[in-house]
């Protein structure tokens, strides 16, 4: 037992799962040819399809197909050689057919799973079903007092709704899930995952039950935009629904939002003006057929994910799991690390990597070490250090202006005079200097107060101004002293 | 299966149209005669056929993914109001 709510009764499981729509990767629309491009003028990407006219035919974009299968498989998933598409009929100013087209009963892609690394183990989460659909429009709504301004750009853009079953037992598993299912979209190249963009949302089923009994009644909140706020939204949503079954009421079905402001969540609509869809197989559109080579080639095709290439990495590399979990999770950060690592000591790019070059990117807010620093130049600086030009030390402080540089790691080694000194007699000099300088030190080091050994590092680095190879002065000062 | 008149009120409510008392009316003894067909249609014993899941039999067709230009002045043409290439409809939030 890991996480739970605590009551006054007694402690309480939480049941999770996760609604995931991601935007496919295509050019144009699912079922028209106007552009998916983001960010264009209001307006300027709707055809009359998208705009729901009367008599404009859908018709359903091969890439669009091809990327769903292609996620499937992804996702060890069960590919349906016939799928449906269906009629989901609701009325808002964003859908301009009053429907959107939607899979019901037959999707393209039936149950699979994925894997995460949670807190107790590695742990396998079920996925019920994905299925393609049309998003709506944008209604902008605070711009003027009286009225809604409506841009149907992304009216008609492919979704994929990918659909967890209640697996997840805490915020963060869901967290791990959401980071994990991002991962495999990005190395299928299906979803740029960009969640603040609004190209992957998540809607999140919530409900609490005591250990091993019968599951609870669900919540669902709605499109919250960041991992951090469904973290917060499960975790207020979970205890509302304790406290109410504690004080005897109960937890009514509902579709709630989470207001990040005030960190809680609220009743979108209530049940007596819950949506009734009425699906049925929308007539325009015949069953979509695939053909059984179709997907076998695809497979064929699909890139090394993040589950093989992790233990493609400790098993090639004998870096930790740990180490090798984080390097894989971004594709661009991977395909770094194998350039880099080519015919470098894996250690010490893991180090380097994941430490150095990691805090610079988060501070910088770039996902792509690429965009930073070419492996080229990242190589050079990591080769410096490891023949003795340059300490550890010094190219840590030198780090962000050499990343910031147009300079090479040896030009900036060399007007820094930052060249580490790993000459022996040169150190060896430096040695005697201290040792006359601290000659009562000296004889108390040689009567038994061995701690004093620090205490000559320390000044030897200070006169040669940190520029003294640390593991020559070590190895040299041993050897006087015990002379 | 019949319909009585609270379901016709909901159904014209999610519709977002307005019936007056007769048209409900109307409606009402439409509706049922359909579902009574259905009823009908059920009693054929189809243990042996496979589900059909559409009219059609032929595959959908399918388009490559090709980009056409589209124009904001013409899909704007038909707005009762629009400003700035936005459509302009009255308030609605949830």
């Amino acid at each position: 037992m890991s996480y739970f709510i605590r009551g006054h009764e007694s402690k309480w499981e939480v049941v999770l799962g996760l609604e995931v729509h991601a935007q496919i990767n295509s050019l144009s629309k699912l079922f028209s040819p106007s552009s998916t491009g983001y960010g264009a003028e209001p307006n300027s990407q709707v055809n009359l399809i998208d705009a729901g006219m009367p008599g404009a035919l859908p018709v359903i974009n091969q890439e669009c197909v091809k990327q769903a299968v292609i996620t499937g498989l992804g996702l060890n998933a069960k590919i349906n050689l016939k799928s449906i598409f269906d009629r989901k009929n609701y009325f808002y100013p964003d859908l301009p057919q009053g429907y959107q087209i939607s899979q019901f009963e037959n999707p393209i892609v039936g149950s699979g799973h994925l894997i995460i690394e949670a807190e107790e183990g590695t742990k396998k989460i079920g996925i019920t079903r994905l299925h393609l659909e049309q998003d709506a429009g944008k209604s902008i709504h605070d711009q003027d007092f009286e009225n809604s301004f409506i841009d149907l750009n992304r009216s008609g853009c492919a979704l994929m709704e990918i659909v967890s079953e209640p697996d997840l037992r805490s915020p963060s598993e869901v967290s791990l899930y959401i980071k994990k299912l991002r991962s495999i979209l990005r190395y299928l190249g299906s979803c740029d995952g960009n969640m603040e963009k609004g190209n992957l949302r998540v809607d999140v089923n919530v409900s609490v039950r005591r250990f091993d009994a019968e599951l609870g009644t669900r919540c669902e909140i709605k499109n919250i935009n960041s991992i951090k706020f469904i973290q917060q939204a499960i975790e207020y949503e979970a205890r509302r629904q304790v406290k109410l079954i504690e004080s005897g009421k109960i937890v009514e079905q509902q579709t709630r939002l989470f207001d990040s402001q005030k960190g809680e969540t609220r009743a979108m609509r209530s049940k007596e003006e819950s949506h009734d869809y009425r699906y049925f197989p929308d007539p325009d559109l015949p069953p979509l057929i695939l053909e059984k080579k179709m997907i076998e080639d695809l497979k064929l095709q699909l890139p090394e994910l993040p589950d093989k290439k992790k233990i493609r990495f400790i098993e090639t590399y004998g870096i930790k799991k740990y180490d090798a979990e984080i390097l894989v999770s971004e594709k661009e950060v991977a395909e770094y690390f194998e350039k880099l690592v080519s015919d470098r000591d894996p250690k010490m790019v893991v180090t380097w990597l994941t430490g150095e070059l990691f805090s610079y990117l988060n501070k910088k807010n770039l996902d792509n070490p690429q965009s930073a620093i070419s492996v080229e130049k990242f190589g050079e600086l990591l080769d410096l250090i490891n023949d003795g030009t340059l300490s550890n030390r010094l190219a840590k402080e030198l780090f962000v202006e050499f990343i910031e540089s147009n300079m090479s790691a040896s030009e900036l080694v060399k007007k820094k005079g930052m060249v580490q000194i790993s000459d022996e007699n040169e150190i060896i000099n430096m040695i005697e200097t201290v040792l006359d300088q601290n000659q009562k030190m000296l004889e108390e080091y040689r009567s038994g107060k061995e701690k004093l050994f620090g205490f000559f590092v320390g000044q030897i680095m200070k006169i040669s101004n940190g520029k003294a190879n640390p593991q020559m002065v070590n190895t040299l000062l041993t050897k006087r002293l015990k002379k | 299966m019949s319909i009585d008149n609270s379901v016709v009120k909901k159904i014209a409510n999610l519709s977002k149209i307005n019936l007056s008392e007769k048209e409900s009316e109307n409606l009402k003894h439409e509706l049922n005669k359909i579902l009574d067909w259905v009823d009908d249609l059920k009693k054929v014993d189809t243990k042996m056929v496979e589900p059909m899941l559409s009219v059609f039999n032929e595959n959908m067709k399918m388009r490559d993914d090709k980009v056409e230009l589209t124009n904001t002045d013409e899909i704007l043409s038909n707005a009762p109001d629009k400003k700035e290439n936005f459509f302009v409809v009255p308030k609605v939030i949830e």
